[in-house]
């Protein structure tokens, strides 16, 4: 673990250099480790791919026990021992199972052809592909409740578009480079758009906002356009 | 109460100290681009220092409000209104602010502060998604923002103190501390002078001048979180210092990241101003924040018993 600050008000720890399960697993250990019995003045625990970054008040840790820095330092390191056996032996299976349901193609899956077509396989196929597969949130960003997953199949892989949409509709799911990802709130966004979910990703009103969090293993079922129609 | 926009202005909208303790869930934080001003209008007419303000860019809005109040505006400075001080608005006749003839965004703060619904624990308005503020969007001409009329009486012929007021300028000199990747950048971006560019916006003030070269480590970076001051690389050199709106993870290259207090300074630039920066230990930068809060406590404290 390197620890260094991020401005006068965070500290990023990261944990390893690649995007694979072993550290998303250590990601997760940390992020509980400092989320059960957070202290005053931590503000934000940020887990994202191989770091946890953690957000604090200098002004509430001045004082006794050294530099606001220095003590927030100490803290992840204390909070990290054991870090890899913990990882190991408690974050390594997916923490929750989050069922998506796409309408793929159609006027919800504008790209879905175009995508087909650089992929050099037919439209079903992909379909066939992005639901068989097993993905893993990595991390939350761009925008509330967006969501990165890891575990898009190699034949679907696509860049993002030239031109970013200036909105593209909740609920859109799109491919970006070697990531899939659902669109939560209706945002500008350059991803290439192969379907919709009915379902809500981001409600500001819950207790917990976001649906998903960083560890958990999502899985896409295909619906018909009748059927997120009737979605409740 | 209600507050009658009569024109918008540029880009005005409903903020306050933003929306904290989300970043997790990949909501940003949002509220102020100057969050100082924003505190020092709220107390210049007895609110707290989080209420809800206006929050307008370049040119001003025009207002009417429905009953007698007291208006404070801060940051920005306009023509037709005093700056960093209270002053009496009576109902129905027009505040018309025009454009700025410093800075770049002013906060006006309305006794009582204005009353909107809080989302994520924050008044402040994230356009980018439509989360919070009014209606999730910017103000229109013809919106009628409800707010708490709150009488309020204060005493004449007194000025804050300009010492305590950040060094708002054409051309700043902003303090940066050390960022993850500033070996691979050389300690070059405080060598140079950047030019503040028209693209700027509440998510990145971004700054034109020679490119920035990264030596060393060519990999793709894992992203990873970044705030509000972090001045993040792109492949074409050109820094971008993140703002309240900023996404709550980046993969581009971090240089520095601008200390808390001088994020004021790069919040009132405007396009074709011009900036430095000033690389000083992170003791020091959290060492300003104490002092600006010691700064503001005792403004706090004065003010008492000049407003009733």
């Amino acid at each position: 673990m390197t620890l260094s600050a991020l401005g006068d008000s965070a500290v990023v720890a990261v944990l390893g250099t690649d995007i694979d399960e072993a550290v998303l697993a250590r990601v997760r250990a940390l992020t509980a480790a400092l989320e059960t019995d957070r202290p005053a003045g931590i503000l934000d625990v940020v887990p994202a791919y191989a770091s946890v970054t953690v957000f604090y008040d200098p002004l509430r840790l001045e004082g006794e026990g050294g530099r606001p820095y220095e003590r927030v330092c100490r803290l992840l390191t204390e909070r990290a021992r054991n870090l890899d056996a913990v990882a190991k032996k408690k974050f390594t299976s997916p923490a929750r199972t989050v069922e998506i349901p796409v309408s793929y193609g159609g006027e919800f899956g504008p790209d879905l052809e175009l995508l087909a077509r650089h992929c050099g396989i037919d439209p079903a196929e992909v379909i066939k592909r992005h639901q068989g597969a097993d993905y893993r949130v990595h991390a939350i960003g761009f925008a509330p409740g967006f969501c990165y997953l890891g575990g898009l199949p190699k034949p679907l892989h696509m860049p993002r578009r030239a031109t970013p949409r200036p909105t593209v509709p909740a609920g859109s799911v799109g491919i970006g480079g070697a990531q899939t990802g659902v669109y939560p709130l209706s945002t500008p966004g350059g991803w290439q758009l192969i379907g919709r979910t009915p379902l809500a990703l981001f409600q500001p009103g819950e207790a917990e906002p976001a649906r998903l969090r960083v560890g958990d293993r999502v899985k896409f079922k295909s619906i018909s356009s009748e059927e997120f129609g009737l979605w409740k | 109460m209600e507050v009658t926009v009569i024109r918008a202005g540029m880009l005005t909208t409903v903020q306050d100290l933003g929306r904290r303790g989300w970043r997790a869930a990949g909501v940003p934080l949002s509220g102020a681009m100057d969050p100082f001003a924003l505190r020092i209008a709220n107390l210049l007419v007895g609110n707290p220092e989080d209420a809800a303000v206006l929050e307008c860019t370049l040119v001003g809005p025009e207002l009417v409000f429905s009953t007698d109040t007291v208006v404070a505006i801060g940051g920005a400075a306009f023509a037709a209104a005093p700056s960093w001080q209270p002053f009496p608005v009576a109902a129905g006749v027009p505040l018309k602010l025009g454009p700025t003839l410093t800075g770049s965004r002013g906060y006006i703060a309305i006794a009582g502060g204005l009353r909107i619904p809080p989302v994520l624990g924050s008044r402040s308005t994230y356009l980018r998604a439509g989360l919070g503020g009014f209606a999730g969007r910017a103000l229109r001409d013809g919106d009628v923002v409800p707010a708490y009329g709150q009488p309020r009486r204060f005493a004449e012929h007194w000025r804050i103190d300009p010492r305590i007021l950040p060094a708002y300028s054409r051309s700043p000199t902003v303090r940066i501390v050390s960022g993850a990747q500033a070996d691979e950048f050389g300690g070059r971006l405080a060598k140079v002078e950047y030019r503040i560019l028209a693209q700027s916006d509440r998510m990145g003030v971004r700054l034109g001048g020679p490119r920035l070269v990264r030596i060393g480590g060519a990999d793709e970076l894992v992203s990873s979180a970044v705030a509000p001051g972090t001045i993040q690389v792109p492949p074409d050199g050109q820094p971008i210092v993140l703002m309240a709106d900023a996404q709550t993870i980046g993969g581009y290259p971090q240089a520095a990241n601008v200390v808390s207090v001088d994020l004021p300074l790069v919040a009132q630039t405007r396009p074709g101003d011009r900036m430095r920066f000033e690389e000083i230990p992170l003791t020091e930068a959290q060492q300003l924040l104490l002092d600006r809060e010691r700064v503001i406590g005792m403004l706090r404290e004065g003010l008492k018993q000049k407003l009733t």
